[in-house]
């Protein structure tokens, strides 16, 4: 950290300048007007609405994207309008962890950071690779337990999270003095996300610069010295963290301030019908009951609840009754056909259910499509758009669509808020909700506390078990914060 | 006012127009079909006789129409992803072709029943590939490689080297023609239109390609992930074995490597017509115009009077040539 003062110097030329600059993705424009700086040292949170213009903001700065008008200047030389902008970025030291994970799988971690550091000494590097990356991951998440020399694909989500977010902060011979990290914490829980803000602010302190992309209010007000607020492809709002308060930033980015003392009544007084779903680990589930799914994340909830829709689904026929519907939070795994529109990719699950036949009944698919585009608002204009031209928490609401849209009696949900805004969680919360009078039954996995708080029962996993049962008011943050850190505190 | 609606009028169907030209020039397989066009016309070229094109026509469509059946069973089997091709498309052409004009032994009443030999030779054959890939865990490329040999072997056993005669009616059959059309041609538009439905109407096509783009997530979504690839490999078997009795019939007789061009034939009509090789993406009539591409590179070069080792490595040239650029182009979303 000492080497990344020294080549900063001075304080006073801004990493990056962005002036009047704007994207347009033919007649779409996803950024206009935007003018923007970051000096060294600052921690800016960016904030806004899902299709806000977020990540193609910061996929400007990185130079991913090169802007279709405006000028782009790094640490005070001007970028010519060419493609080269990344390489730009790159020497100056602009690094990037994105929202959808971005670390090839079939690699081991120590040869992830070999990807980007691209003038490496080739001799001995897997070595000196596995001592970068551990000393990186030591020093942002103390006690993390992740060999180097582990296959990517092999780790839980949230480790595969701590990797790239460890590989950005690591040392290379050009050293990082901006790292963009778009939803970070979204895999992660509670403590290890603590353990990340607690790394930002003692990296800031060193005078090295963050922009921080999060849903999550708390973690912004926490970290930042400076908010942007971002709307329909403009930055409306850009001020010192001191002039915000919860409510003029929620106003700001234009939300519905949600009403959860409503909800919380109607949750209540329910009963639930029969027992539905028994598993072999004690996990059980009730007729339109919500059942949550607790812990640290990546200690077998994830894994529980594949089983449970595999065993209750076929390899070798597809039922018009289906027994259980799977919503992915992994989008890109368990979720997304990259290649299809929005309208196939919505469709998948409940072909069989309205086609009756052989053949695919179209009309019936496109009205399926129309009325789950209107009911979640999913923001496009055409359904036939490939499904990739969504941003992250549209794709979701794809997801939520092609589940809910079937008959089946159970929804088994795997985490699936990651990179969703607040408008849009109060949205499907309230659809949840509806639906589970209606008599369904939710298996909800979530690291988000808050959606816990949602559910009627909740099961707390350690290490791939089951170790509490809590229901009704015993839901509390305490309490999960307790059962889920138990043996830790007793080993304390 | 009028003049004002005119203008706009002609500007709609102006951009109409150009939209339309965008999205024809943007399917894949467009290009196969320039590439045949092109071939046609420069073979045509060094033809002498006034009745050469007419009769390089025909030949065209009857030699890739056999390229064409197997080359749609190809297709759905690479939809399915990485890793997944038929390589026992020649064996079991053999075998089926072998098996059912040993049983027929020339007698023209027993068509049906030789038919239906081939089409049972071709499901065993697909079932046995499957089992392979499914119980043994056998990449697809390795156990269709290796059932290949079997399939081969079964054929040699049967029938020792011996050229099996077809029967009259049935070798009539595939050399005529109906209307100018050959009746193989007849056929594999058939099977091509069939093909078509099931890939872009069908719920089993839209399966497909699903797990073609990503088993996971359609088994996740309720997909019937087992079914939908014994379905797609075993229909690939039955084409091949449909395809190898006809060309035995064709051939005047099955011998022992009559299928051995359909191999590389059966991939290259489906890469050069433009599917995707990474899975997910078909499409059935890039098959064709890759097919009479083919079949008019070959003749092509052979009317330029080019010796069989120039013609060959030429060929080859072309291919991969094409398969490269196929495969960039493709890559882009």
């Amino acid at each position: 950290m000492i080497q990344n003062k020294k080549v900063i110097g001075t304080h006073e030329v801004p990493i990056i300048t962005l002036a009047e600059v704007a994207v347009s993705f033919g007649a779409v424009k996803a950024l206009s007007d935007v003018d923007f700086r970051i000096m060294p040292g600052e921690c800016v949170g960016v904030v806004g609405h899902n299709g806000a213009g977020k990540s193609t903001f910061v996929n400007v700065i990185n130079g991913r994207l090169s802007p279709t008008s405006g000028i782009v200047n790094y640490a005070g030389d001007n970028a010519q309008a060419d493609f080269r902008n990344a390489d730009r970025a790159r020497t100056v030291g602009i690094r990037s962890v994105f929202q959808e994970l971005s670390l090839c799988p079939n690699l081991t971690v120590l040869e992830n950071l070999r990807i980007p550091y691209r003038n490496m000494p080739l001799k001995n590097w897997r070595k000196e690779a596995g001592q970068v990356v551990k000393k990186s991951l030591d020093e942002i998440f103390p006690g993390n337990g992740i060999n180097p020399y582990s296959v990517v694909a092999d780790l839980p989500i949230a480790e595969r999270q701590m990797v790239e977010i460890a590989i950005a902060f690591s040392q290379r011979d050009i050293d990082a003095r901006l790292v963009i990290l778009d939803e970070p914490t979204s895999s992660l829980d509670g403590s290890i996300a603590e353990q990340l803000l607690s790394y930002i602010k003692r990296f800031c302190e060193e005078g090295g610069s963050i922009i921080f992309i999060s849903h999550m209010l708390g973690e912004i007000f926490d970290v930042a010295t400076r908010i942007v607020v971002m709307k329909d492809g403009r930055i409306i709002d850009d001020n010192l963290v001191s002039k915000f308060s919860r409510d003029t930033l929620v106003d700001a980015m234009g939300h519905v301030v949600p009403d959860t003392p409503e909800i919380q009544v109607a949750k209540k007084n329910r009963s639930f019908g029969e027992e539905v779903l028994r598993m072999e680990n004690g996990l059980s589930a009730r007729k339109g009951e919500i059942i949550g799914l607790a812990g640290l994340a990546g200690h077998g909830q994830a894994e529980v609840l594949a089983a449970c829709t595999l065993a209750r689904s076929s390899d070798w026929l597809a039922s018009r009754n289906p027994q259980v519907v799977f919503v992915a939070g992994d989008r890109a795994r368990d979720g997304l056909m990259p290649l299809w529109s929005i309208m196939r990719n919505l469709s998948l699950q409940t072909l069989v259910e309205f086609s009756r036949g052989f053949w695919i009944n179209r009309i019936k698919e496109a009205s399926l499509a129309d009325r789950w585009h209107s009911k979640i608002g999913i923001k496009t204009d055409n359904l036939m758009n490939p499904i990739l031209s969504l941003s992250g928490g549209n794709q979701q609401k794809v997801l939520f669509s092609r589940a809910l849209a079937s008959s089946a009696p159970i929804v088994v949900m795997d985490d699936p808020m990651r990179g969703v805004d607040v408008g849009t969680k109060m949205e499907v919360y309230r659809m949840i909700r509806s639906e589970a009078e209606k008599g369904r039954t939710f298996l909800w996995y979530s690291t988000e506390t808050d959606e816990i708080l949602e559910c009627d029962r909740v099961f707390v996993f350690r290490e791939g078990e089951i170790v509490s049962e809590l229901t009704g008011d015993e839901i509390t943050e305490d309490n999960l914060l307790r059962t889920s850190f138990a043996m830790q505190e007793s080993i304390q | 006012m009028k003049m004002i609606e005119n203008k706009i009028d002609a500007h709609a169907t102006h951009s109409a127009l150009v939209r339309g030209l965008v999205s024809f020039a943007k399917k894949q397989w467009i290009w196969a079909y320039f590439a045949a066009g092109a071939t046609y016309f420069v073979t045509l070229l060094v033809v002498p006789t006034g009745g050469g094109a007419g009769a390089l026509l025909y030949a065209a469509l009857t030699f890739a129409s056999f390229a064409v059946i197997v080359g749609v069973g190809q297709m759905f089997v690479v939809t399915l992803g990485p890793g997944n091709v038929d390589l026992s498309i020649p064996a079991t052409m053999t075998l089926a072709g072998t098996l059912a004009l040993k049983f027929m032994d020339t007698d023209s009443s027993l068509v049906v029943p030789g038919i239906l030999i081939a089409i049972g030779v071709g499901l065993a054959c697909g079932l046995f590939n499957f089992s392979l890939i499914l119980v043994l865990r056998i990449p697809p490329i390795i156990a269709t490689l290796s059932s290949s040999f079997l399939f081969q072997s079964l054929a040699i056993w049967s029938n020792r080297g011996l050229r099996i005669k077809p029967p009259e009616v049935l070798a009539n059959f595939s050399t005529g023609g109906f209307g100018g059309v050959p009746n193989v041609a007849i056929i594999a538009v058939l099977v091509s239109i069939v093909g078509w439905f099931v890939l872009e109407r069908a719920i089993a096509g839209r399966w497909i390609s699903a797990v073609g783009q990503n088993q996971r997530a359609a088994r996740l979504a309720g997909v019937p992930v087992n079914a939908v690839r014994l379905g797609v490999y075993t229909g690939c078997a039955v084409l091949a074995g449909l395809t190898g009795f006809i060309l035995a019939c064709f051939s005047g007789g099955a011998n022992l490597n009559m299928g051995t061009e359909y191999m590389l034939m059966s991939i290259a009509v489906v890469v050069i017509g433009g599917s995707s090789i990474a899975g997910g993406n078909s499409n059935v009539p890039g098959i064709w115009g890759a097919a009479l591409f083919m079949f008019l590179i070959v003749s092509m070069l052979n009317s330029y009077g080019l010796g069989a080792g120039v013609r060959l490595m030429l060929t080859g040239l072309i291919i991969v040539s094409v398969v490269a650029l196929a495969s960039r182009t493709g890559r882009r979303p």
